[in-house]
C-alpha cells in the first residue's frame, strides 16, 4: 500500500510542534526531504528526523506509530489525504482542517480539531478538553467536517461551533456546547453540567438524562425523526453497540434554550 | 566621537522651509541636521528617492491601561498575526491593537517616527509610562485626560479661575503630560451618576455641577492659552456619532473664542440629519468653519473599512456602540476622572453608516482649503490601524483609484456626499504636510517635522512609485535620531525614541487645595499619585510660553 510511515524513534522531552505532518507538505518530497522538515522542540528548531524514522512512500497516507502524547499540531490546516496514528496524540490534533481524515488508535490530548472546517477526525480511545471547539477569543469555532470521539471527551466540546458534527461515544465533561451558535452534539453517554451554555441555535443530543439550567425551558417530549438519520449513520461508523433500536424509536425531553440568547438552541434528553 | 551622515541626491520634501521636490542634500551629525559634514561622514544615495521628515501621528491610542485592556480583550487578533524578532528586534503580536514592541516597529515601517497618545486618565499615566519607554524606535507623549476631573469641575463651579488654571498645570507636571485632552466633557460624570445619561446640548447644564460643557471646554483653553501650553486643548466634542452633532461641533469650535484649539477625529462629529434619525453628511459646515478660522486645527480621523477597535473615555459612547454590536466590550470608571469604553469594531463597506463615515473623511480631506491644519489620522484603532495610513494617502493622491473605490461602497451613503464630484488629488507635499510638518507645527514641536537646520534627524526615504500605497507602505530608509533603523527595508538596528512632554509652572500652594480632595476620594494616597521625574526613562521638555 502506498504510504508513507513515520516511527517516533526518540521521545520529545517537551512538546512537539509538528503541523508538517500534512499530506500537503509530504507530497513530492522524498524521505530525507521529510526528515528534513523544520519542527520546533519546545524553542530549538530541528528536523523530523530527529524524532522520526521515515519509510515507505507516497504522500495520501501517512501512518505513524508511537507514544505522540507529546507530539502537537498534527495534520494542522490539513485538506486532503489520511493521517493514521497507532498510539496516543497531543494538543491541537487537526487544528483548522478542511478536508481529508485523521484516525487515532488511541487517546487525544485537548484541542481536537479546534475550527477545523471540513473533513473528519476519529478518536479510538479518550479525549481531553475542549473538542472541535474555538480558540480563545474568537466567535465561531468549527464551520464544518466531523469528529467522532469513541471515548469519554472532558469539558467544553464544541465550543462555539457554527456547524459540523460531534458525536462522543462515552461521556461528556462540562459546558457542552457552550456558545454554540448552531450544528450538532451527540454525546451518546452522560452530559456533565451547563450544557449548551450561551448556544443561540443547533442541537444537543444525548442517550442519558442530563442536569439542565434554568435557562434552558422544557418544551415537549416527542420523537424527532432526524435522529434516526443520525443514529443509523453513526451504527454504520463504529457506535452499533451504544446505540440501541430503543433509542432510534423512542421519544426525546426536548429542552430550548438558552434563554439569555435567542432560545433558539435545543437539547434532546433520551425519554425512554 | 560624533556620528556623520549625509544623504545625497534625493528629492527632498520639506514645506516647512518651502522645499517642494528639489534635490538636495542633508547633512546630519549626532542626531541633529546640520548644514555640512566632514568627508569621512557615512553617505546615502538616494538617487531617485523621495526624502521627507520623520512622520508624526497627531492622535493615536498606543499606549496605557485602555490599550492593554483591549489587548487582553482580543486574543484571537494576536494569534493571527504573530510579529517575529529579527536580528535586531523583538518580538510582539500585531492585529488592530499590536503590542507594545510590535506598535514602535510597524510605525517605523511606516515612516513615523513620532506618535501621540491621545487619552490617558492621570491615575493610569504611570502604566502609560512604561509602555511608552516599551515602545521602540518612535519619540511619543500623551495627552492627560482632564475634561470629566471632578476636582477640576467642583473649582469651575466655584468660580475659582486661578485656582483651575494652576490645578491643571500641577496634573500635567504630576503626570508629565504633554498636553490636555477633552473627552465628552461632563458627560462621563453624569454616565456615573444616572443611567445610561449624556449630554446632549453642550448648552445644557452638567447636572449638579450647574455649568454648562461650553462653559467647562471655554476655560480649559483659556488655562491652556495662559500656561502657553505648545499644543492647545485637545478636544473631542460631545455627542460623538450622533446624528445632527455639527451643531455640537460649531458650538465647541465658537467656545474657543479665536484661541488655539484642536478639534480631535473631527470625522466622527461631522454628521448632519436629525437625532436619532439615519446620519447624513455635514461636513460641509464644519469644513468651511475650520477653513475660516485659523486658530482650529483637526485631525480627520478616518474610517477605513477592517478590523477596528473603539477605544475611548466616552463611557456613554461605547454603550450605544455596544447596542450596535451586541459583541464583547469593556465599560469602565476612572475614579474621580474619567471614563472608559472598549468594543472591537468591524467597519464594512456595505453598511450605510460606515460608508458614509469613510467618505465623509475623504470630504474632509478634499474640502480643506488648509493642509497644515486638517491632519492625517484614523485615531487609531477607532477608525482603523494605523497600518492603513499607506491606502489612505494613496485614496487622497489617486483619484481614479479613489473613484473606482467608490464603487465598491454603499451607494446610498455615497449619494450623501460631495465625494463623486471631487477631483482633487494630493500632491507629495500637501502629504509632507498633513503627516508630518502640519502635525509638528500643530504641536508645537520646533525640532520635528522638518529637514531644516537643528531639526531632529528624523528621516524617512521613500523610493519613488506611481503606486504611492506601496510607496509609503516600505520606506527605504528611516533615520531616527541620525541612527540608521530601517536599511533598504529592513532593520538595521533597534533604537529607543524618548518621552515628549511639558512642564507648566504652578504655584506649588495649589497641591494644598488638592490633598484633601485626594484624602477624600481618592483610592491612592496624594503623596504616591505624583509620578518623580526619576522616573522617567530618555524625556525631553519642550518648553511653555505661559502669558504674563
Amino acid at each position: 500500500m502506498s504510504a508513507t510511515h513515520l516511527k517516533l524513534h526518540t521521545a520529545p522531552e517537551v512538546p512537539l510542534e509538528t503541523e508538517v505532518i500534512n499530506p500537503t507538505v509530504f507530497a513530492n518530497l522524498s524521505q530525507s526531504g521529510i526528515e528534513n522538515l523544520n519542527v520546533m522542540h519546545g524553542n530549538d528548531k530541528c528536523h523530523l528526523g530527529d524524532f522520526f524514522k521515515v519509510t515507505g512512500k507516497g504522500a495520501s497516507e501517512i501512518h505513524i506509530e508511537g507514544d505522540l502524547s507529546g507530539v502537537k499540531l498534527i495534520g494542522a490546516g490539513m485538506s486532503e489525504g489520511k493521517i493514521s496514528v497507532e498510539g496516543d496524540v497531543g494538543m491541537h490534533l487537526g487544528v483548522g482542517m478542511s478536508g481529508g481524515e485523521i484516525i487515532v488508535n488511541g487517546n487525544a490530548g485537548d484541542w481536537v480539531g479546534p475550527e477545523m472546517s471540513g473533513g473528519r477526525i476519529i478518536i479510538k480511545k479518550n479525549a481531553g478538553h475542549m473538542i472541535g471547539s474555538a480558540y480563545r477569543g474568537q466567535s465561531t469555532g468549527i464551520t464544518g467536517g466531523e469528529i467522532f470521539i469513541h471515548g469519554n471527551a472532558k469539558n467544553e466540546v464544541g465550543s462555539a461551533m457554527r456547524r459540523g458534527l460531534i458525536v462522543v461515544g462515552g461521556n461528556a465533561g462540562d459546558f457542552t456546547g457552550v456558545n454554540m451558535l448552531a450544528g450538532t452534539i451527540i454525546v451518546l453517554g452522560e452530559l456533565g453540567i451547563r450544557t449548551g451554555a450561551g448556544m443561540k441555535r443547533g442541537s444537543i443530543v444525548s442517550l442519558q438524562d442530563a442536569p439542565m439550567l434554568p435557562s434552558f425551558d422544557y418544551s415537549c417530549t416527542y420523537h424527532p425523526l432526524f435522529l434516526r438519520l443520525y443514529f443509523s449513520r453513526l451504527r454504520a461508523n463504529g457506535f452499533k453497540r451504544k446505540i440501541q433500536d430503543q433509542h432510534i424509536t423512542g421519544k426525546y425531553k426536548r429542552y430550548s434554550g438558552d434563554g439569555i440568547e435567542l432560545n433558539r438552541g435545543e437539547v434532546l434528553l433520551f425519554a425512554g | 566621537m560624533s556620528s556623520e551622515l549625509k544623504i545625497v541626491n534625493g528629492r527632498v520634501y520639506d514645506p516647512a522651509n518651502n522645499i517642494d521636490g528639489k534635490i538636495q542634500d542633508i547633512f546630519i551629525r549626532d542626531g541633529k541636521i546640520v548644514d555640512s559634514v566632514s568627508s569621512s561622514a557615512t553617505k546615502i544615495d538616494a538617487h531617485g528617492m523621495v526624502v521627507m521628515p520623520g512622520a508624526v501621528d497627531i492622535h493615536c491610542h498606543i499606549a496605557g491601561a485602555k490599550v492593554n485592556l483591549a489587548r487582553k480583550l482580543q486574543p484571537e487578533d494576536h494569534r493571527l498575526d504573530v510579529h517575529p524578532k529579527t536580528a535586531h528586534t523583538r518580538s510582539g503580536t500585531g492585529g488592530v491593537v499590536p503590542s507594545t514592541f510590535a506598535t514602535g516597529y510597524r510605525y517605523a515601517t511606516m515612516g513615523y517616527t513620532t506618535a501621540m497618545e491621545a487619552a490617558v486618565p492621570p491615575i493610569t499615566a504611570r502604566h502609560t509610562l512604561e509602555e511608552l519607554d516599551d515602545t521602540p524606535v518612535i519619540d511619543k507623549g500623551f495627552y492627560v485626560l482632564l475634561g470629566n476631573n471632578a476636582f477640576l469641575l467642583k473649582l469651575l463651579k466655584e468660580g475659582r479661575k486661578k485656582e483651575f488654571k494652576e490645578a491643571i498645570a500641577w496634573w500635567i507636571d504630576s503626570v508629565h503630560a504633554y498636553t490636555l485632552k477633552l473627552v465628552n466633557v461632563g458627560a462621563d460624570e453624569l454616565w456615573k451618576g444616572r443611567k445610561n445619561a449624556n449630554i446632549t446640548n453642550v448648552n445644557d447644564n452638567i447636572d449638579h455641577y450647574n455649568i454648562t460643557p461650553t462653559h467647562v471646554i471655554e476655560s480649559f483653553i483659556e488655562a491652556a492659552h495662559e500656561l502657553g501650553l505648545p499644543h492647545p486643548p485637545h478636544v473631542h466634542c460631545n455627542n460623538l456619532g450622533h446624528s445632527g452633532n455639527i451643531s455640537t461641533t460649531l458650538d465647541t469650535m465658537k467656545a474657543a473664542q479665536g484661541r488655539r484649539v484642536h478639534m480631535a477625529h473631527i470625522q466622527f462629529h461631522s454628521f448632519g440629519g436629525e437625532v436619532n434619525k439615519d446620519a447624513v453628511s455635514g461636513v460641509r459646515s464644519i469644513i468651511d468653519y475650520v477653513n475660516e478660522n485659523e486658530n482650529i486645527t483637526t485631525d480627520v480621523g478616518q474610517v477605513m473599512f477592517g478590523k477596528a477597535t473603539a477605544m475611548t473615555a466616552d463611557a456613554p459612547l461605547a454603550w450605544m456602540l455596544r447596542n450596535v454590536k451586541m459583541n464583547k466590550w469593556i465599560n469602565a470608571d476612572t475614579e474621580c476622572e474619567s471614563g472608559c469604553g472598549i468594543i472591537p469594531f468591524t467597519y464594512q463597506d456595505h453598511i450605510y453608516t460606515h460608508a458614509l463615515q469613510w467618505a465623509m473623511g475623504l470630504e474632509l480631506f478634499l474640502h480643506s482649503k488648509d493642509p497644515w491644519r486638517v491632519l492625517l489620522s484614523t485615531d487609531h484603532p477607532n477608525g482603523g490601524s494605523f497600518m492603513s495610513y499607506p491606502t489612505l494617502i494613496k485614496l487622497l493622491m489617486d483619484s481614479a483609484y479613489r473613484k473606482e473605490a467608490l464603487s465598491y461602497v454603499n451607494q446610498k451613503a455615497i449619494d450623501q456626499t460631495s465625494l463623486r464630484e471631487l477631483d482633487r488629488e494630493y500632491t507629495l507635499s500637501e502629504i509632507a504636510i498633513i503627516t508630518r510638518a502640519g502635525p509638528a507645527r500643530a504641536l508645537g514641536l520646533k525640532n520635528k517635522g522638518h529637514l531644516g537646520v537643528g531639526a531632529d534627524a528624523d528621516i524617512t526615504i521613500y523610493t519613488e512609485e506611481d503606486d504611492k500605497e506601496a510607496m509609503f507602505n516600505a520606506p527605504r530608509y528611516v533615520i531616527k535620531d541620525g541612527v540608521t533603523v530601517i536599511k533598504n527595508h529592513e532593520f538595521a538596528t533597534d533604537h529607543k525614541g524618548k518621552l515628549l512632554h511639558t512642564k507648566p509652572g504652578y504655584n506649588a500652594d495649589i497641591s494644598q487645595e488638592i490633598e484633601p480632595f485626594f484624602e477624600d476620594y481618592y483610592s491612592v494616597k496624594f503623596n504616591n499619585y505624583a509620578i518623580s521625574e526619576d522616573y522617567l526613562h530618555d524625556h525631553e521638555v519642550i518648553p511653555t510660553h505661559p502669558k504674563a
